[in-house]
């Protein structure tokens, strides 16, 4: 069971407390009439499905209720960091193939 | 091999003898004994049959890696627990034990025919001898293999044991109490930190308890483990699986090893320890040799040998010979007849060994062979001599003989350093793979790690042999019956990695999960391929080391215990009255409240007719509940649900569509505005938490401008439905502050007052098409509130009705239940809802795939209702509905059933259903095809009462 660090809370916290959110950094289109059907198809179901870094959404179901964002290896299954909703991915975690 | 009782020695009390049964028959043993020890110690050879060719199997080992020796301990009723290992069940008074997979008896088995047609059972038989014909296979091939391939049966009764859990937290967990992790325990705890060593035998001290030389020094280690303070040592513990983040499951055994009479409370406990870095001392596990009838009952490894007489005072023959590749079986030969257990001979492969072993070894009256190996074992349920040559082809010679001890080197445990993903390094001179860098903070010692000075040996396949390999009975893996020939087979027929040749030819699998085999099954298949071990790979070591119980895992999550049961405050009410209940998401809801002896269907039809001739009760507490307050409130609801929210007044309520950004309903309930910012929303029972969850998504990550805060409000409102043309009389002497008339209050409004004097809010709203009220109030007083109004309702006959009638009357209506009308992929349009969508909205979650092509094109399934030309015929939900049921099979299907009831009302069934293009078939016939007959049925408009809405509004 992964610990994970939940940036609202501060804390270290067993994986039982979170749920998972899916990729992250996908923004909802501002106005979404203005998308093709290829465009609204790509937001709705294309993920990148990353091996290696991979940043994605999880939720501090039964703490503080917040989302937020993680880094996590996708072949290690290592968190790299996790970041508050709203907040660039750090620099230093950038997606990739893992070596 | 003929084992005895050795006068002296060992660490059994001989002074507390214990009677068990094997098979039925009596035994005796004595206390610190398990029951292989005793069992040898009685004579006893034969252990089992193996998996596939039903071959007598005597004992291989004295430890976990123990393959042949399983057994079924019987504790009494529902107390069977199979496929345990011999070596490692702990003798008490009375203990009941069963051998395996043989019929009718353990030394006349006549599955061991199979033994005999080894030829139809070669690496991947199940893919290769029984494919044809294909019909067969169900009928006729699997269930006959099944029966005779196996291990253990599993129990067929409840298990009464109860099983406990716990979680731990530690600076440092030793896994594994030999002397090295002992060591490592007490220097961990120098530094003051909480630590924790596990070892799955009934005693620490590991390989020094078959080593008398060591026990002195055992005994002061232990005082200081003691002594320390801060050391908690788990035995009788397997630390079966090691997670992220120095997280490892342990599974700690508590009362099997007691007389039944004797053991009390749980059975087992599961540790979840959390440690801060994790010591490694699994130590190493001795590797069987490769050679014609290596598995002839008596044949055993050197080490386990050399526990059975000095930890048990157990000799395993009157003459062993030894065949070794390695020293430590020329020490273990020196050990054995230093306590007087007769070893005739030395063979090893090896012609260089040491000096002083080969002297050492002459000069305690043994034959030494050099660079000779055996090529065949003599005897079937016992061995009764060997026959060996130089290099394996010279001049035959034999000794007779009662057991062979093999030592073929030794193979690190670096199971859980597997299973924390640390890297694995191949060790030419151990000719095994030893723990290289670590992923986890975690550090492996002792033999475990390579560190351990027992001598050397060479490294071997199969032993050299004049007779080829696909002649010889040479065992690789004894569990799942794979010989050298087998593995051959694979690398011959394509085979090239390890995963593949381990799935083909099973090497390595079952319950012991390669302990034994899976070094010599890669070098067997190195060298049939001619590249290094290195290239062809290892198999992955998973979780668990070893079975483990289910029990164990479940702890106290069963029962009561399995999933929490919600209950509203209404349940005492409902089950003293005698209420039949369902499940509901959790929550346990009335289904229906019989009177007399009534059955669900006239209990159902009573209440339904209550409803709709005078009034009815119903508890509606478990639907959803979010409070939606903020001054964007409106603007967030307009965005998430498909209605307009904007333009709905303050007292008003709206009947709200939820969809997913992909078009498809998700959720829907009514909600009512009490005021600019503060809504009170309603969700479906189940879907309560999905929707919230849904919200705070949009609210949080995409909208965080909106200012809106969402609280579930679900348990803090007891929900009381009155529902029927009576309502009104039946709360107006209760309600106050609250004009109930039909003006000042119509339906889809929402008042605040009080009821029975407990404040409410009073939603006027009806699932059932009656006149109805949903009165809202603090969970607290909901029971009281309740009482009041089914007391005030008594000149009414007010009757309480359960969940199977609100169906009913909601059916008769058309009002879809979301997850039993839809089913994920049901648009408003398709469900006739797209008057709840507001066109004019530019965006709401889900409204731009709804423009996509798919959403609107023809032959999408539509809902729909059914009438039965039978009045009398009863759909079943989810059955078929096809055009013509003559067509050829596969006969086209155009949609199925979604609900289907007997209505009292009509005096006829009814059902709902969704079909391609329903709304365009209304009057045609369609048929739905079931076992034995055919329902003809006509489409019709999903609405079976008061289309017109009128009683809503009395």
């Amino acid at each position: 069971m992964l610990l994970i660090h939940c940036p609202y809370c501060a804390e270290d916290r067993p994986e039982v407390e979170f749920t998972y959110g899916g990729e992250a950094h996908i923004a909802r289109p501002l106005d979404p009439s203005t998308l093709t059907d290829v465009e609204w198809e790509g937001y709705l179901y294309l993920r990148k499905n990353t091996r290696g870094d991979h940043a994605e959404r999880w939720r501090h179901m039964h703490g503080c209720a917040r989302y937020f964002n993680a880094v996590r290896n996708t072949v290690t299954d290592r968190i790299e960091v996790t970041y508050k909703a709203g907040e660039a991915r750090p620099p230093e975690h950038v997606a990739g193939d893992a070596a | 091999m003929s084992g005895y009782r050795l006068s002296t020695g060992g660490r059994i009390d001989r002074s507390q003898p214990l009677g068990f049964t094997f098979d039925g028959a009596n035994y005796q043993g004595f206390a610190g004994d398990t029951l292989a020890s005793a069992l040898v110690a009685s004579g006893v050879t034969l252990f089992g049959r193996s998996f596939k060719y039903h071959r007598p199997r005597g004992l291989l080992g004295t430890g976990v890696e123990e393959p042949n020796a399983l057994v079924t301990v019987d504790r009494g009723p529902g107390r069977i627990t199979p496929n345990l290992r011999a070596p490692q069940v702990a003798l008490h008074e009375g203990l009941v034990t069963k051998s395996q997979n043989r019929w009718p008896s353990l030394k006349f088995d006549v599955v061991s025919i199979n033994d005999r047609l080894g030829a139809l059972f070669p690496a991947g038989f199940y893919n290769k001898t029984f494919m044809w014909p294909r019909s067969a296979w169900e009928k006729l091939y699997e269930p006959v293999i099944r029966h005779l391939a196996g291990l253990g049966e599993s129990p067929t009764t409840r298990d009464p044991d109860h099983y406990d859990a716990t979680y731990a937290h530690c600076e440092v967990l030793v896994v594994g109490a030999g002397m090295a992790g002992i060591e490592a325990a007490l220097a961990a705890a120098q530094s003051g930190g909480r630590v924790i060593l596990i070892d799955e035998q009934d005693e620490v001290g590991g390989g020094a308890l078959s080593d008398p030389a060591q026990w002195s020094a055992l005994e002061t280690l232990k005082a200081q483990l003691a002594a320390a303070g801060n050391i908690t040592v788990l035995t009788r513990t397997t630390a079966f699986g090691y997670f992220h983040q120095n997280f490892v499951g342990a599974a700690q055994r508590l009362t099997d090893h007691l007389a039944p009479a004797r053991a009390h409370g749980p059975r087992e406990k599961l540790w979840r320890i959390r440690a801060g870095e994790v010591v490694l001392a699994q130590g190493a596990i001795e590797r069987p040799l490769v050679f014609n009838g290596n598995d002839v009952p008596g044949v055993m490894l050197a080490s386990g040998a050399r526990t059975l007489a000095l930890r048990y005072g157990v000799a395993v023959g009157r003459s062993a010979v030894v065949m070794a590749a390695h020293d430590s079986g020329w020490h273990d030969a020196l050990a054995l007849a230093g306590v007087g257990v007769p070893i005739t001979a030395i063979v090893d492969i090896r012609t260089d060994v040491p000096g002083e072993l080969v002297e050492a070894v002459r000069a305690a009256g043994i034959a030494v062979h050099l660079g000779c190996a055996i090529t065949a074992v003599a005897g079937r349920h016992a061995v009764k001599g060997v026959t060996f040559a130089s290099g394996g082809i010279g001049p035959a010679q034999t000794i007779a003989c009662d057991a062979v001890l093999m030592a073929g080197g030794w193979t690190p445990s670096v199971h859980l350093w597997s299973h924390a993903k640390g890297s694995l390094v191949w060790n030419e001179a151990w000719g095994a793979y030893l723990p290289g860098r670590a992923v986890e903070n975690c550090r492996a010692v002792g033999a475990g790690a390579g560190d351990w000075s027992f001598g050397s040996g060479v490294i071997t396949s199969v032993l050299p042999s004049a007779v080829p390999v696909r002649s010889q009975k040479a065992f690789v893996d004894y569990q799942n019956d794979v010989k050298a020939r087998d593995i051959h087979l694979a690398v011959q027929e394509g085979m090239r990695s390890i995963e593949h040749i381990k799935r083909y030819t099973t090497n390595g699998m079952a319950t012991d999960q390669g302990k034994t085999s899976n070094l010599n099954g890669l070098q067997i298949a190195s060298s049939a391929l001619g590249r290094p071990v290195t290239e062809i790979g290892l198999t992955t070591f998973r979780p668990p080391y070893t079975p483990q119980t289910f029990g164990a895992l479940m702890g106290h999550h069963k029962d009561a215990l399995f999933q929490p049961v919600r209950k509203s405050v209404i349940d005492d009410w409902a089950t003293a009255r005698g209420a039949v209940f369902e499940n509901v998401a959790n929550w346990r809801r009335a289904r229906y409240f019989p009177t007399g002896g009534e059955d669900m269907d006239a209990a159902v039809a009573r209440e339904c007719a209550a409803v709709r001739q005078s009034v009815g009760m119903f508890d509606a507490s478990t639907l959803g509940k979010i409070e939606v307050v903020g001054p964007d409130a409106a603007e967030f609801l307009n965005r998430m649900y498909t209605n307009p929210w904007k333009a709905l007044q303050p007292g008003r309520c709206r009947y709200g569509l939820l969809l997913r950004e992909d078009g498809f309903i998700v959720d829907d309930g009514v909600s009512a505005r009490l005021a600019d910012d503060r809504f009170h929303l309603t969700t479906t029972t189940g879907g309560a938490a999905r929707v919230l969850g849904m919200m705070e998504d949009y609210l949080q990550t995409e909208w965080s401008d909106l200012n809106v805060w969402l609280t579930s409000t679900t348990e803090q409102w007891a929900v009381i439905a009155v529902q029927g043309p009576r309502a009104r009389d039946v709360i107006a002497p209760l309600v106050e502050g609250i004009d109930l008339g039909a003006e000042a209050f119509p339906h889809m409004a929402i008042r605040e007052g009080t009821i029975a004097g407990v404040p409410t809010r009073l939603f006027r709203v009806s699932f059932t098409g009656e006149l109805g009220f949903e009165i809202n109030v603090p969970a607290s007083e909901g029971r009281k509130v309740w009482e009041a109004i089914y007391a005030a309702g008594q000149p009414c006959a007010i009757t309480p009705y359960g969940t199977e009638t609100m169906h009913v009357l909601r059916a008769e209506k058309g009002f879809i239940i979301v997850g039993q009308d839809t089913d994920g992929t049901m648009t408003p349009y398709d469900m006739g809802l797209d008057w709840a969508v507001g066109k004019k909205k530019p965006d709401f979650v889900g409204k731009r795939s709804l423009a996509r092509p798919e959403m609107s094109r023809e032959g999408r399934k539509q809902f729909i209702g059914l009438l039965t030309e039978n009045p009398q015929d009863l759909l079943e939900e989810g059955a078929q509905v096809v055009t013509d049921p003559n067509a050829p099979i596969p006969v086209p299907m155009i949609g199925h059933v979604t609900s289907s009831y007997h209505s009292a009302t009509l005096g006829r069934s009814i059902a709902l259903a969704v079909i391609a293009d329903g709304r365009a078939r209304i009057g045609q016939t369609i048929y739905v095809p079931m076992p034995g007959k055919v329902i003809r049925a006509q489409v019709t408009a999903p609405m079976f009462y008061d289309a017109e809405g009128s009683r809503l509004n009395g």
